[in-house]
């Protein structure tokens, strides 16, 4: 038994940025927030100001149910930093609203991992500031 | 036909210094600069006669050996700084440009992977990310496509890795001859990665010498840049490397990054996949290979694990690949130099001056860096004949 689990506390910390600060808020709220463009509807990989597509400069904050299927996923043995405590599986999600989300699987063993494996978002804190969305089999 | 951009560009001297696990005394700068000097010596120039410097190091050397005052470009790594050190001299800026690179004293935390390796971005950090898990999405997503399996893969891990343990200038040199199984049976890193399929980290540094075409009078066997260009979808290792990310709805996907380096590189040079006859692939993890190869046309799309698994990547095959050891056995000092390296070996390749795995009559070489995992990819194509 091999349960991949959120990491624990002490962890390197993500430092938000001026655009990305709404992100985190949800998060600490445990609300998934991804950025639209008002204008023609693209998403972009992370918060922007200028749509890549039509070029409108009027994203809005929307949000995910949080639900999506496992794009891409790889178990790590060998961090990083030894403050991760392995195995963990860092992953591509795809949110049911076409978010390409870089996240981690957690709540089920490394050999259950497959190709549109459906997920749900479950929030865990690593700060006092930074809570991070994880994925897990819907119900775990 | 206008004439070829880089027609009067030539290189005329490469220079790797020692490589090792660890280079006492040394640092970035230091093992940079004894690159340079060695790729000027390589040239039979004086370094007197340097009025340009390219790479990171470039503030030092200016310095050291008191060019100034010479053109001084900082930023450029890897293929893109030999490309831009051809364009100060084709656009009359330069004459004699030294391009040089090392790394020393980076990574001194053995419990931690390299310093480079792990990029603190917000989006990333908190997830454990680091090249080997970034390069690992993407190789995942092709095996999930195309059937790519764990033994091709390997296939390229142990065709580069004994292509180093021949050769006596590598830092793993005499440490195989390595099989598949062996690769296999290494400790997982980031699965589908195991120890092998990753680059290893050392320390060293590397230099090369372009000039005006006409200074080649002095050279015996001067090179020729035939094309080069490079591709990037963004800041690397901030974002989620997603396979099928298209920028725009007609884009090429992220993880084909390199095709259109590669097209314009070919374009430029007149010169098909097939015209190569030596390919200097960057390898920091053995997908990345069967990657290029599919991404630069030396095969189809989803062909590169049975491209890989056929032999035709060993230094016997159609096509022989990173035929040093690369950054899996050569060396990989991290930064810069593992790229800059990638452009020595082709040059050496072309001279006929190899110690080992020598091609020959090796007329042309691609050379390539950056990866999927990266969202960048450059290309350069060297030749024997001038354009």
């Amino acid at each position: 038994m091999t349960l991949l689990q959120p990491q624990p506390r002490g962890i390197p910390v993500p430092r938000p940025s001026v655009h990305s600060e709404k992100y985190w808020e949800g998060s600490r709220q445990h609300q998934l927030l991804y950025q639209r463009c008002a204008a023609c509807g693209h998403i972009g990989l992370r918060a922007f100001t200028v749509c890549a597509r039509c070029l409108a400069t009027s994203p809005v904050w929307e949000r995910s149910t949080g639900a999506g299927a496992l794009y891409s996923w790889t178990v790590v043995w060998r961090p990083p930093d030894p403050s991760f405590k392995v195995p963990y599986a860092p992953a591509v999600v795809r949110l049911d609203e076409g978010v390409w989300m870089l996240s981690a699987v957690i709540g089920c063993e490394p050999g259950e991992l497959h190709d549109g494996m459906r997920l749900a978002v479950q929030f865990h804190a690593i700060s006092e500031e930074i809570t991070l969305p994880y994925f897990a089999p819907p119900g775990r | 036909m206008p004439p070829h951009p880089f027609r009067n560009v030539a290189v005329v001297g490469v220079h790797n210094t020692a490589q090792a696990r660890h280079l006492a005394g040394h640092d970035s700068a230091s093992i940079a600069l004894l690159g340079a000097l060695g790729a000027l010596a390589d040239a039979g120039i004086s370094p007197h006669d340097v009025d340009g410097v390219v790479g990171p190091a470039s503030a030092e050397i200016a310095l050291e050996l008191g060019l100034g005052p010479c053109t001084r470009r900082p930023s450029a790594l890897g293929i893109p700084s030999v490309l831009d050190a051809a364009a100060l001299i084709a656009t009359g800026q330069c004459d004699v440009v030294v391009v040089a690179a090392g790394g020393a004293g980076i990574h001194i935390d053995p419990s931690t992977t390299a310093p480079w390796t792990r990029p603190t971005n917000e989006l990333v950090v908190g997830f454990g990310l680091f090249t080997a898990a970034e390069f690992a999405l993407m190789a995942r997503r092709h095996m999930l496509t195309y059937g790519t399996t764990p033994e091709q893969l390997a296939a390229v891990a142990a065709t580069i890795r004994t292509n180093g343990h021949v050769n006596p200038e590598a830092v793993y040199y005499g440490r195989g001859p390595f099989s598949v199984d062996d690769i296999l049976a290494s400790r997982m890193i980031a699965d589908p990665f195991h120890l092998l399929d990753c680059a290893t980290t050392s320390e060293g540094g590397c230099g090369i010498v372009l000039v005006s075409a006409e200074r080649t009078i002095d050279s015996p066997s001067p090179l020729w840049i035939l094309g080069g260009a490079s591709d990037s979808f963004g800041p690397a290792y901030a974002v989620a490397p997603v396979w099928d990310f298209r920028p725009q709805p007609d884009a090429d996907t992220a993880g084909r990054v390199g095709a259109r380096a590669a097209r314009r590189a070919f374009s430029m040079a007149g010169l098909t996949p097939a015209d190569v006859d030596v390919a200097e692939l960057y390898d920091p993890f053995s997908f990345e290979v069967i990657r290029q190869l599919e991404t630069f046309g030396f095969c189809g799309d989803g062909e590169g694990g049975s491209f890989v698994e056929d032999g035709n990547i060993g230094p016997n095959g159609s096509l022989p690949v990173t035929t040093g050891g690369g950054t899996m056995s050569f060396s990989h000092p991290g930064i810069n130099a593992q790229q800059l390296q990638r452009v020595v070996r082709a040059a050496q390749q072309l001279r006929g001056s190899c110690l080992t795995n020598q091609v020959e009559e090796a007329e042309v070489s691609l050379c390539s860096n950056g990866g999927a995992g990266a969202l960048f990819c450059d290309v350069i194509l060297l030749g024997r004949e001038r354009p």
